[in-house]
Formats: C-alpha cells, sequence, structure tokens
C-alpha cells in the first residue's frame, strides 16, 4: 500500500502573531516553522500502518520554497521512506485551492491508497485541502478523522462532530484528513536523523498556476481586552459577588 | 440571475441553530438588492424546515428528500449544492461554520473552481455577489480579512454563535423538490453515534466551564462538570489535561483544539498558555479562577478570582444553583 501524507509548514504554534510591513501577513522573522500539528498526527497514522505492514510506503508532500524542506528531513527521519517538494514559492500566498491544486497535481502522478492530511493547518484554520483534494481527485473524502481501519479495499472511519461521532464508511483510494487521534507522533531517533539524510527528497516544479479566487487584504491584531478586575474576599464572598456581577452587571447568566 | 444559496444542515429533522443565522444573514445581505434568498436540506422530511426556513428569510426552499442522505455523504451533498448553485444562478453560497457545513462547501468549492471564506465573524456582500469577511487566523491570535472579488459564486461558512438567527412572521419558504446529483458516492456516514450523556460541544455553547491542571487529578473534573451543569454550558479543557488523558480531545480548548466564543467562559485552575489564550479570548465574559496572582489568564480575564479552585469553584457552584432556583 502506498500512503502519501501531505505537509504544511506553519509557525509555531507557541508563536507570537506580528503583523508584517505588508499588512496583510505575519511577520515571521526569528519565527520557528514546524510541521502543522494535525499533519504530524496524519503522518504517525500512516507510520502506524507502515509498522503493521513493512511493504507499506509512506511518502511525504509539501507545497513551498526552500524552506518546507527541513520539515520534509523531519518527517523522513521518524519514518516516512521519501518527500516530494512542490516547488511553488507562490503557494506561500496562494489560497487554499491552489495549494489543493498544486498538490492534486503531483498526487495524480505519484499515485497513493490513502491520501493523508491534517484536518486544517494550523495558522490559516481553514480546513479546506483535504474535501477539496477529495474533489479534485476525484476520491471519497474524510475531513476530521480520528480514527481509522482498513481491511482490504474498504475502510471505515471515526469522525468527531458536534456532540457525536460519524463512522463513515467508503472505498480506497480515499483521502483522509486527520484530526488528533490517540496516537502522539513520533520522535525521531539519532539513526532516524542519520538515515533521512540519504533519502530520496525530489524537488518538482508546478504547473498548476492559478491566479487565487480568495484574495487577503488585511491582517490585524485583535482589540485588547478591557483590564479586569480581581475579586475580593475568602472564598465564598468572592464565589457570592461573582455570581452577582455575572448576573447583574455581565448579565451572562 | 443572482441571489444567495444557504446550506440548512439539519439534525435529527430540524434546522441547526447555527444555520438558522445564516438564513437570517443572508436575508440581510440580500435586503434591497432584490436577491432572492434560497435555502437548500437534505435527507426525509427536508420539506418540514419550510416553515422555519422561510421565517429566517428563505423565499424558496430546494428539499432533496431522500433518506441516504439523511447523513451525511460528502459527494453527494457538495455536488447537489454545486449543481442547486447553477440552476438557482446563485452568485453567493452560504453556509454554517459546522463540521459538516466546512466539509460540504469545501468540496463544492472545488467542484465549482471558486473561492471559500472559513468561519467568518464579519460578513459584507458587494454588487455582483462579491463577498468580503473577517475571519480569526492563528487561532484567534489574529483576524485577518479577506475578499473574493471574481470568482463566482463566491462562498463563505460563518462561524456559529457570532451572527443572530432572527425570526420574522414571514411565510413559509415555498419548497422546490430537488433530485440530488447523479454522483455515485464511494463513502458516507452510515451512523452517529451519540454520547449517553448528549454532552453539549464547546464549539457551540454559549456557556464554557473548562478546567487545567489545577485540578490536580482526573477525578477533580467533577467539580468543572458540577459548575457547567449549574449554569447550563458545555465542559473545556486545557490540553495539558487532555495530553494526560484526563478528558478527551473533544473537550479541548485551544490552537490544537477548538476555538470558542461564547457569552461567558469559566477556566478553573487554567494558567493560560498562549495556544489555550487564542482559543478563548474572544468570548464575551471570562472568569478566571486560580491560585496563582501572576498566571497569564488573568490577563484576559473579566473576573478573577486568586483561590483555590478546589474552595472556590463548589462555592460558586452553590451560589449559582441558588440564583438559578431564585430566577
Amino acid at each position: 500500500m502506498k500512503i502519501v501524507v501531505c505537509l504544511k509548514h506553519v509557525p509555531d504554534t507557541e508563536a507570537k502573531i506580528k503583523i508584517g510591513p505588508d499588512g496583510k501577513s505575519p511577520d515571521l522573522a526569528g519565527v520557528k516553522m514546524i510541521i502543522s500539528p494535525y499533519d504530524e498526527y496524519a503522518l504517525e497514522e500512516a507510520l502506524l500502518l507502515k509498522d503493521k505492514d513493512a511493504g507499506t510506503e509512506v511518502v511525504v508532500l509539501s507545497g513551498g520554497d526552500e524552506g518546507v524542506a527541513a520539515s520534509l528531513r523531519q518527517a523522513l527521519a521518524v519514518g516516512a521512506d521519501r518527500a516530494i517538494r512542490v516547488d511553488a514559492p507562490s503557494l506561500a500566498g496562494a489560497d487554499a485551492l491552489a495549494r489543493a491544486r498544486a498538490l492534486a497535481e503531483a498526487l495524480r502522478e505519484v499515485g497513493a491508497d490513502l491520501i493523508f492530511t491534517g484536518k486544517t493547518g494550523v495558522g490559516d484554520d481553514e480546513g479546506q485541502v483535504g474535501p477539496m483534494l477529495g474533489e479534485l481527485l476525484d476520491l471519497p473524502h474524510v475531513g476530521a478523522a480520528f480514527a481509522l481501519s482498513v481491511e482490504g479495499r474498504r475502510f471505515v472511519a471515526h469522525r468527531g462532530i458536534e456532540g457525536a461521532v460519524e463512522v463513515v464508511e467508503g472505498n480506497l483510494p480515499a483521502v483522509i484528513a486527520w484530526d488528533k487521534g490517540d496516537h502522539p507522533p513520533r520522535y525521531a531517533s539519532l539513526k532516524g536523523i542519520m538515515a533521512a539524510k540519504k533519502k530520496p527528497l525530489d524537488v518538482r516544479a508546478s504547473s498548476a498556476a492559478a491566479a487565487p479566487a480568495v484574495a487577503r487584504e488585511s491582517l490585524e491584531l485583535p482589540p485588547p481586552r478591557p483590564a479586569g478586575r480581581i475579586l475580593p474576599g475568602d472564598a465564598a464572598e468572592s464565589a457570592r459577588e461573582l455570581a452577582r456581577l455575572l448576573r447583574e452587571e455581565a448579565k451572562v447568566i | 440571475m443572482g441571489g444567495i444559496l444557504v446550506l440548512l444542515e439539519r439534525r435529527g429533522g430540524d434546522p441547526k441553530g447555527s444555520s438558522l443565522q445564516v438564513l437570517s444573514t443572508a436575508r440581510k445581505l440580500a435586503e434591497g438588492t432584490g436577491d432572492a434568498v434560497t435555502a437548500i436540506a437534505f435527507g426525509a422530511g427536508a420539506s418540514a424546515s419550510a416553515a422555519v426556513a422561510g421565517a429566517h428569510g428563505a423565499t424558496k426552499l430546494l428539499a432533496v428528500e431522500d433518506p441516504a442522505l439523511d447523513l451525511y455523504v460528502p459527494e453527494v451533498f457538495a455536488a447537489t449544492l454545486a449543481e442547486a448553485a447553477r440552476t438557482t444562478g446563485a452568485d453567493t453560497i452560504l453556509g454554517p461554520g459546522t463540521s459538516l457545513g466546512r466539509d460540504v462547501l469545501a468540496r463544492a468549492a472545488a467542484r465549482l473552481s471558486t473561492g471559500l471564506l472559513s468561519d467568518l465573524v464579519e460578513i459584507e456582500r458587494g454588487a455582483g455577489g462579491a463577498l468580503r469577511g473577517k475571519r480569526p487566523v492563528y487561532s484567534g491570535k489574529a483576524y485577518a480579512w479577506a475578499k473574493v472579488p471574481e470568482a463566482r459564486p463566491a462562498m463563505a461558512t460563518l462561524r456559529p454563535n457570532v451572527f443572530p438567527a432572527v425570526a420574522s412572521g414571514a411565510a413559509p419558504a415555498e419548497v422546490i423538490p430537488t433530485a440530488p446529483a447523479g454522483v455515485t458516492p464511494r463513502c458516507k456516514v452510515v451512523r452517529l453515534e451519540t454520547s449517553p450523556a448528549q454532552e453539549l460541544d464547546v464549539a457551540e455553547a454559549s456557556i464554557v466551564v473548562s478546567g487545567g491542571r489545577g485540578l490536580r487529578a482526573p477525578e477533580h473534573f467533577s467539580l468543572v462538570r458540577d459548575l457547567a451543569q449549574a449554569l447550563g454550558g458545555a465542559v473545556g479543557a486545557s490540553r495539558a489535561v487532555v495530553d494526560a488523558g484526563w478528558i478527551p480531545h473533544a473537550h479541548q480548548v485551544g490552537q490544537t483544539g477548538k476555538v470558542v466564543s461564547p457569552s461567558l467562559y469559566v477556566a478553573c485552575g487554567i494558567s493560560g498558555a498562549i495556544q489555550h489564550l487564542a482559543g478563548m479570548s474572544s468570548s464575551k465574559v471570562i472568569v478566571a479562577i486560580n491560585k496563582d496572582p501572576d498566571a497569564p489568564i488573568f490577563k484576559a480575564a473579566t473576573y478573577g478570582i486568586v483561590g483555590d479552585v478546589f474552595e472556590v469553584v463548589p462555592k460558586l457552584t452553590e451560589e449559582i444553583r441558588k440564583i438559578r432556583a431564585d430566577a
């Protein structure tokens, strides 16, 4: 079985966001870039399938400039077999559809039984690329799966929705966009890091250079919250005062 | 031609509140333009939503009455939605920013080769259906304004509980029976598993009570649950306690969990890491209860109590119950 995991290179979730000089993108100077956490869960699930079946090949795919190679190397170090970087610096400012098209173009060529990605790339927080890959590649997709079992050419996935879980059944090949599941991502061993240096990292050009349909106009920081107040007194007094304030002043209960 | 097509999501037969918020917003956006607002609903009994759809702003309801679509079938929902946009000539498609809405509109956007603005908290619609909107990015650490200037239909999902649902005395929507698109789905939802407790989801609740490491052990989460129950709210959690296995990931609030903006957020024993603050700082009123006066959570708090969660939270639950009993 061949599994391709699509990875996105994003600012560390610990990072403070500053507005860049163009007023519409973040200032990433000095910000550590990481594999988007949901993509890491997706990679871990792919590696678990490989652990069970040594015949499984795990390919990692990402689009962007040379910066993303660091994330691809990291994925190779934890166990992916090979990596492909779609060399398209323009993808940085592209919308989800343009990014999905660039990935789909590469995926058509590579072929896969399963295409994994995170349910959303943290940062843009759109969650569009997974379902779009399904449509562009004419494959079924499951968005936000937290569990998957594969039996021959059939799969069963569990997907969390508001207050319930959807049980989804379908056929391979399929696109699965991963939520956080039961398996924390593994760390790279020293051996893995050394081995990654010898694994192939191919660079391919993208011809999918359509003008984005969505245009970012500006980026702004949330307004500062008005200063709050600390309620005095012991536990009983402060709790009583808080309940009164919530009802009479804030009017939220 | 022109007009707005709205995805009306149903669960257990009835349209969800988040979809009625979208319909009301669509009516407002269409006001004075002469554009029609058309709703589309899937599954057996879809036409029964005509009255509520009409009251919230739809003049027509495309009822895709097929019991095979009671549960979500991504390929069929997306293809039918795209086809409905063509037949109605809609230049705008709106849907709820829910698990289903975000998923189906993304797939439909690829099918229509158009632009989709996800999870908007503000929306404007210009001449010819150009959409412009504001959306949280980096889990609420920043907001982006974006637009779909040319591609049509322009699409957007709206974040739940941000836009009001307003019912009027308008007539029921005219029901137009609609056949599903002729695609053979290769995956579908075969069943829905609901937790026996029918727990309220943090992303949909108007009150959220969250617990963190200050609770010291998983069994103490009952303090948080009791307060949530007294307030009629949902139970949330910090990443630390989810990673420790105290409570499932569905409850996690923050950058790798859910981003919430309830009217009241109560943080119990949560210090306020940047990822957590990103996920809840757009809440209207924030209460922080923590024994460390220097905890970053107090910077975001409307009201803070510096004290032991084991003393303060039960007292607060008691006070809320008293108020609720008097009301």
